[in-house]
């Protein structure tokens, strides 16, 4: 008879969600869904609003993130206004999303994950959190609340406020550098550079121990999506979409962001308000493809710095062709801070940071505009429509989780395969169905919940909807 | 005044402090001459007074009711109570129905942290709002070229319409309805941007207390407005007639 697991709630992500695994009449897994049962509603609330609300409305999406809808609103708002933003503006919007990118993946790999890969997915979830890795080695916890502080001081000293800054803006930023905060900001490089390098040394060694995990955590071959510059190096904040396909082949290429469409395709299933994104020349459901840390890293040629690019010659080392494990975002987010400390840092020692002129000022002059910059959690797509007085009449978003959304679904799947035994869960699955969710980092993941654990409940469901047997934990 | 239109000088007493005034003062100037906070929003220095706001409430000796101290002259013995519990009370509840009878959002607002509502909220310490929102829906006009109205931000002051009818001499602005569903109005209701008696001269936006009005471009928290020039201006034209 076939059969329903519910998992309900996922916690330890932003959100609500939840998940459905359906076992059929053999015992065997037919298929695992990841709900998300949250609607925001951002675009339809956005109609008529004035555009230049935008990045500071959109910033509302998410209190871990703003940075990132800041950077992508911001910059749809300068196609409507059809501007050249100054060079230091989009300069120091770059220091920002690199800081943001800095705090969020400390956030991710230190907070989050480093108790799982510290104490081990099945310890007690009691101590499987930051305050355990905190007991039992505190130089990590430590370095993980420093890399995040320092991240967080950055965005404050940019734009005034660590959560909801309004200093990006259409056309810019509003406020020049000043001397003593891009010393500030100089002064940090180091520190982190340090503690990547401290992270790398412990993280190597304990990664050998996760070979099960990593041969089934989201490891299938999908495509990859992100930014590249023009050197085909990565890229957070500007430049053109590249696809990749699961041999390492670049399928398309120099795609100018305001053709996202003709590209990516939006699929509603009934089952989660997040839509399924895909690549379109390959349909639905065979465009699956990630973005975030691990595509970024395996499309790109480089890093395009020395740190970073040394580090991107291990990475590369894991598998020929592209890294298929979503296991290894843990890794591409280490290289990534290594990455943005090194970029912040030229970008900073240049006297260009100080130019005054930080801001183009226009009406708007275009009716349709497409922002894209690359969130910590991978491409983030801003798309607005305005009628003739600037106030808007569309809008869409497609947000990092939401490329991810297939393979995050087809990622649980894997697991629970692996992990459940008829209707008998092995040892340590739910743990790791929560672990594979959060290599993904979703963006309905970032919030709160730090310490603590995460409160599952599995029921097995028969098709009449009786509840044959409840797992809690 | 005095009959005879003579200018008399008063004495007396505001919140137990003996204080001396001209025969033609508001209780509100002459509170503000001797330092006594009375929160205002639709009075500004350099418009004639209407009461509208009821914020400036204040308690006179010997009457029943709470007096707007804008629109209240002075006389003579008039004992003045500006801060007490009861006008703490009613001065909080004005702004919480303030709130709820339009759609603040501050934190994505023009005029966060350049806003009088919020900060007499802050003044007054408004933390919650006990009465329940209406959550209207307005549309935004922004149909003129250079300014925007969000209706969704308007407390009815009608500091624009006295502006723009006593200073700039347009009569651009108007009240259209009663009550709950009274909203200010540009020329007979018509699009802001087709007003042909419309000057832009801003002098609307530069007196609107809240976020209603703005500047077009202006991103949020970044609608500062420049209110002081009026007392200037009214002087100068008076010394020019
Ligand atoms: S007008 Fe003032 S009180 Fe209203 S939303 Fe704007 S800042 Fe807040
Ligand atoms: S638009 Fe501004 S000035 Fe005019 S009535 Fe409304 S709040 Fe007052
Ligand atoms: S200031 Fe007196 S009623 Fe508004």
């Amino acid at each position: 008879m076939p059969k329903t697991i519910t998992i309900d709630p996922v916690t330890r992500i932003e959100g609500h969600a939840k998940i459905t695994i359906y076992v059929d009449d053999n015992g065997t897994i037919s298929d695992a869904q990841f709900h998300v049962t949250q609607l925001r509603g951002f675009e339809k609330l956005s109609e008529g609003r004035p555009f230049t609300e935008m990045p500071s409305l959109m910033a509302r999406i998410c209190g871990i993130c703003p940075v990132s809808h800041l950077m992508a609103s911001a910059k749809a708002c300068d196609n409507l206004m059809a501007v050249k933003v100054p060079v230091t503006g989009h300069n120091l919007r770059k220091v920002m999303n690199m800081a943001q990118i800095i705090q969020s993946h400390a956030l991710s790999f230190f907070h989050l994950s480093s108790p799982d890969l510290l104490l081990g997915m099945d310890a007690d979830p009691a101590i499987r959190n930051i305050l355990g890795v905190a007991a039992k080695r505190p130089e990590l916890a430590k370095d993980g609340i420093r890399l995040r502080q320092i991240g967080q001081q950055m965005i404050e000293l940019l734009g005034g406020k660590r959560i909801h800054p309004s200093w990006v803006v259409p056309g810019g930023v509003n406020a020049a550098l000043t001397a003593e905060h891009r010393a500030a900001m100089l002064k940090e490089m180091p520190e982190i550079k340090e503690i990547v390098r401290r992270a790398l040394n412990w993280y190597h060694p304990v990664v050998k121990h996760y070979q099960e995990e990593i041969a089934v955590f989201a490891n299938f071959p999908t495509l990859f999506m992100g930014l590249v510059n023009k050197n085909g190096e990565v890229e957070y904040y500007d430049g053109t979409l590249r696809f990749m396909d699961s041999a390492g082949n670049i399928v398309s290429d120099g795609i100018d962001p305001s053709e996202y469409d003709t590209w990516i395709g939006e699929k509603v299933e009934s089952y989660s308000y997040l839509k399924s994104v895909f690549y379109k020349p390959m349909g639905y459901p065979g465009g699956i493809y990630r973005v975030g840390p691990l595509a970024r890293l395996n499309i790109a040629s480089k890093c395009g710095t020395p740190l970073a690019d040394e580090e991107l010659a291990g990475f590369r080392s894991i598998q020929k062709g592209p890294v298929s494990s979503s296991f290894h975002y843990h890794y591409a987010r280490l290289i990534e801070i290594l990455n943005c400390a090194e970029r912040v840092e030229d970008i900073l020692k240049d006297d260009e940071c100080m130019n005054p002129h930080v801001r183009a000022i226009a009406n708007p002059n275009c009716f349709d505009g497409v922002g894209v910059s690359e969130a910590p959690r991978g491409t983030l797509i801003h798309h607005y429509r305005i009628d003739e007085n600037g106030l808007i009449k569309w809008a869409n978003l497609i947000i990092a989780t939401g490329h991810n959304n297939l393979a995050m679904n087809r990622g649980v799947l894997q697991v629970a395969r692996h992990y459940l035994d008829g209707l008998n869960p092995k040892e340590g699955m739910l743990n790791r169905i929560e672990a594979v969710i959060r290599t993904f980092d979703p963006c309905l993941s970032c919030s709160t919940h730090a310490a603590g654990q995460m409160p599952m409940q599995i029921d097995i469901q028969a098709p009449n909807g009786e509840i044959l047997k409840t797992i809690t934990r | 005044m005095a009959a005879n239109g003579q200018i008399k000088i008063f004495t007396l007493k505001i919140d137990g402090k003996d204080v001396s005034a001209r025969s033609d003062q508001t209780v509100l100037q002459v509170c503000r001459e001797n330092e006594f906070f009375i929160p205002t929003l639709c009075h500004l220095e350099g418009l004639s007074n209407i009461g509208a706001c009821r914020l400036c409430m204040v308690e006179v000796a010997g009457q029943r009711k709470l007096l707007p101290a804008c629109t209240t002259m002075v006389s003579e013995a008039m004992e003045v109570t500006t801060t007490n519990d009861k006008l703490a009370h009613y001065r909080k509840m004005t702004l919480e129905l303030i709130f709820s009878e339009r759609n603040h959002t501050c934190s994505v607002c023009v005029s966060n942290n350049h806003c009088e509502l919020q900060f007499l909220s802050q003044k007054l310490g408004i933390n919650h709002i006990r009465v329940p929102y209406r959550f209207p829906k307005f549309a935004v006009d922004a149909s003129h070229p250079y300014f925007i109205l969000d209706h969704n931000r308007c407390i009815l002051c009608t500091r624009c319409v006295r502006v723009c009818d006593e200073i700039e001499g347009a009569h651009v602005w108007d009240v259209s309805g009663r009550g709950i569903q009274a909203k200010v109005i540009t020329e007979l209701n018509q699009p802001w941007g087709s007003a042909d008696t419309c000057t832009q001269c801003g002098k609307c936006v530069n007196v609107c207390p809240v976020g209603a009005l703005s500047e077009k471009g202006r991103s949020v928290a970044e609608n500062t407005k420049r209110s002081g020039f009026l007392p200037y201006l009214t002087a100068r034209r008076k010394e020019k007639i």
